[in-house]
């Protein structure tokens, strides 16, 4: 059941990932693959139905910790205390940037939101990858488990930590290069004419950038954190994982090259998908390394709730997954198609 | 003041209360949203679609609003509040995930088509989307509640091998009486500040001789809508809720009537100020024996005072806790008279011509704001000392690694971030009124407006 619950929660992030992931990379993206107003509404027609669906996922993956995990969601959101205020304060941008924008057809108003929705965007990836980043290096955690991390104390990923240091920067910036990607492909995918063949030209200059710096975060995170990487000739789970991911990348950069932009996309979906999973998979059942001592580590065994809790759990969540994936094909649905610039007053 | 425990309740409690002045209003609104566009679907008039799009249009600013605020809320528990979300996850952490995967996604999903897709969907899809909304935003309500419930008087839990609480009983937690009682008082207090702020525009509206079809329309739903909320937010419904606290916190019931010093026939307080110190309430206007018969429905009964209990189990901020009930009654009382009157001048065809009344309507919307903070204040100052009733202290609640700087620092970036989003939203709104509801966009659903700014690169 534990590891049941273990994977409710690393699904509920990559289905996060994958989704806000587009959000972010159209963000990031639109002030130069969209440079009038029409088209920025074109890029926010793609995006605005999903974007707010998309972070409910970040909710319901912090629901699951709440839930089965309740140790790790108090001492991760505690001990990264400042670095996730800065996550949320960008969401908050993100999410008026997009809901003001429309409501003035001002310039200056529109322009002033457009910034903020690229820079939240921007920023956002690289605070998840850096989470990502410090998950995988390993945190203080003491005896009594619980940890606290500055922002930044050093360069280097060991002895004294921070948040930032420049293994989790780099793991932050493919997460931003992956992301980008992503986002060029969606768009690529939802939209026509000039946005369209713009978010082509920026995924194939993205594709190299995201390959290149996940081979190096590959190797770095390889020499910062070896245990990642001991035992997986045992892991069935990583080398599939693993073969989705590079199916995927692949997928991503022949499609693209055929013109199949849907194709495309849900290859950058699933090298996504694959490379999370296979970070879940041979991390299991660690869920935060202690760097003092690997006894005081935050295992999916020593920090799961008790198992009344996590059974009670299991009579009514995966029904409740049920109809958010329900809800979720039905607004791929009346959203298919290249989404259109609407009309003023008509939609973002 | 180095405390951290006073930044990590200040930040949760500046932050909560913001949060809920938007969740109050898109709660109340979007029940009159389902009327609305069901009484366009029943009759076809034109004006019931008219008064839903206009109102549809600040329902998407509040609940914008509403959703950036509550995002950062689920995060506190983790931040801020570590060692409660460690020892109560196994139990809050069902309803928390609940309200996620059951009520987000679905007003997640559902907000964009309400608020962009009237068109596109036709009315009975559109009707649809707005009862989507409704559920998704009671739901979540009401999973919050359950949580808090479960904070104010703990069942359906047991003590884990760990030390930590888990699941006993997850009906027994889920339907939590208290939980129930406090919904409904909750949400029906919603309904209130909904049709407070309806009526308030249809006023201004009105007073201005603008918009007269769809101020007519807003101004009788808010009315009679306010109207009855305003008598079942007091009775049944508070009433129950007073039983609830009586029965289950008598030291909190105590505290929040000034009422120091138990006994038979207890009066009720109407305006009095607690003097902690001197263990009385100066200057009393009291009504003898009311409080004995609210609390226990006979005018004889024996009521506790605070000093029937220890002083380690008083709430810590007696005073604030009495003034804030005290308000939110007060308020109540006069939302009863205020919707009465013009509810009567409704039924007499004279509420239109009755400047007088619209003004009070028009200048009265602040106020259910007011009495809902109040109505929470009571809830959680009453609460105290304890996070979980009888169980686990506040002073035991805060993240261990967290220190006082820290959590100024964040709880100084949201008093400024709020402040911004504060004033861009109320200029938004009020130039949502000023510009007045709007007809359907005739054209083409995806041509792009000839006032649009196509082609202007920025």
């Amino acid at each position: 059941m534990i590891e049941l619950w273990f994977a409710f929660a690393a699904v509920m992030v990559a289905v996060y990932v994958v989704l806000d992931g587009f959000d972010f990379g159209a963000g990031a993206l639109h002030l130069t693959v969209a440079k009038s107003d029409t088209e920025r509404r074109q890029v926010l027609a793609a995006i605005g139905p999903f974007w707010d669906g998309n972070e409910v996922w970040l909710l319901a993956a912090g629901g699951v910790l709440f839930l089965a995990f309740p140790k790790v969601l108090a001492a991760g959101l505690s001990g990264f205390y400042l670095a996730i205020f800065l996550l949320l304060w960008v969401l908050i941008l993100r999410g008026v940037s997009i809901e003001l924008r429309s409501h003035v057809a001002d310039p200056m108003w529109r322009s002033f939101w457009d910034a903020g929705f690229a820079v939240a965007s921007t920023l956002a990836p690289v605070l998840l990858g850096a989470a990502l980043g410090n998950v995988l290096r390993g945190v203080p955690v003491g005896a009594e488990g619980w940890f606290a991390l500055p922002l930044f104390a050093s360069v280097r990923p060991s002895g004294a930590l921070g948040v930032l240091d420049w293994y989790t920067v780099l793991i932050g910036l493919v997460a931003l290069a992956a992301l980008l990607h992503h986002g060029a492909l969606f768009l690529a995918w939802k939209t026509d004419g000039p946005v369209h063949a713009r978010s082509r030209a920026w995924a194939s200059r993205l594709f190299p950038a995201t390959a290149v710096l996940w081979i190096a975060a590959t190797a770095a995170t390889a020499e910062v954190a070896p245990r990642t990487f001991e035992g997986v000739a045992g892991k069935p789970l990583v080398w599939a994982a693993s073969l989705l991911l590079v199916a995927g990348l692949g997928t991503s950069f022949g499609a693209r090259r055929l013109g199949r932009d849907r194709t495309a996309f849900l290859g950058s979906a699933a090298f996504l998908l694959g490379t999370l999973a296979a970070i879940a998979a041979s991390v299991y059942p660690t869920w935060l390394a202690s760097t003092i001592d690997p006894a005081y580590s935050l295992t999916a065994p020593n920090s799961a709730a008790s198992p009344a809790s996590l059974r009670a759990g299991l009579y009514w969540w995966p029904f409740g997954l049920l109809l958010a994936l329900a809800y979720l094909a039905l607004l791929l649905h009346l959203h298919r198609g290249k989404a259109k610039a609407a009309a003023e007053g008509e939609g973002y | 003041m180095t405390d951290p425990l006073f930044w990590h309740r200040l930040q949760f409690g500046f932050t909560v209360a913001y949060h809920y002045l938007f969740p109050q209003l898109t709660m109340g609104l979007a029940l009159l949203i389902v009327y609305w566009k069901g009484m366009g679907l029943k009759t076809g008039r034109a004006v019931y679609d008219d008064t839903a799009r206009f109102w549809i249009k600040i329902f998407g600013l509040n609940f914008a609003l509403g959703v950036v605020t509550g995002v950062p809320m689920e995060f506190q528990f983790g931040t801020n509040w570590a060692a409660f979300s460690h020892y109560s996850g196994g139990v809050i952490g069902q309803t928390l995930a609940m309200e996620g995967i059951f009520a987000f996604f679905l007003e997640s999903s559902f907000l964009a088509l309400l608020v962009f897709g009237e068109r596109r969907l036709g009315r009975v899809l559109h009707f649809a989307a707005a009862v989507a909304l409704f559920v998704g935003s009671w739901l979540s309500g009401y999973f919050i509640i359950a949580t808090n419930a479960f904070m104010q008087n703990p069942v359906g839990h047991r003590l884990a091998a760990d030390g930590t609480l888990e699941i006993a009983s997850l009906v027994a937690f889920v339907l939590n009486p208290w939980a129930i009682a406090q919904y409904l008082h909750n949400q029906i207090a919603a309904v209130v500040t909904g049709s407070f702020v309806v009526a308030a525009v249809g006023a201004y509206w009105r007073l201005r001789g603008e918009h007269v079809e769809v101020a007519r329309v807003s101004l009788a739903t808010g009315v009679v809508a306010g109207l009855v909320a305003s008598l079942l937010v007091a009775f049944p419904t508070g009433h129950n809720q007073g039983r609830m606290v009586a029965a289950h916190q008598p030291v909190t019931l105590a505290a929040m009537e000034g009422h120091f010093h138990g006994g038979a026939r207890a009066p009720l307080a109407m305006i009095g100020q607690p003097n902690v110190a001197e263990r009385k309430l100066d200057n009393p206007v009291q009504l003898p024996a009311l409080l004995s018969w609210i609390a226990y429905g006979d005018f004889s009964a024996d009521v506790r005072g605070l000093t029937d209990f220890d002083e380690s189990l008083w709430p810590t901020n007696i005073e604030l806790l009495y003034y804030a009930f005290h308000i939110m009654v007060g308020l109540g009382t006069i939302f009863i008279a205020v919707m009465g009157v013009a509810a009567l001048q409704l039924a007499r065809r004279k509420l239109e011509t009755s400047r007088w009344l619209l003004w009070i309507l028009l200048l009265a919307f602040p106020f259910p704001y007011i009495a809902n903070t109040a109505g929470w204040l009571t809830a959680e100052l009453g609460r105290q000392p304890w996070l979980i009733h009888g169980l686990f202290r506040t002073a035991q609640g805060a993240s261990p690694t967290v220190h006082g700087g820290t959590t100024l620092f964040t709880t100084l970036g949201f008093a400024g971030i709020y402040l911004v989003l504060g004033l861009v939203f109320v200029w938004l709104v009020l130039r949502e009124v000023a510009h007045g509801p709007q007809p359907l966009p005739a054209g083409r659903p995806d041509a792009p407006d000839a006032r649009a700014l196509s082609g202007n690169p920025s």
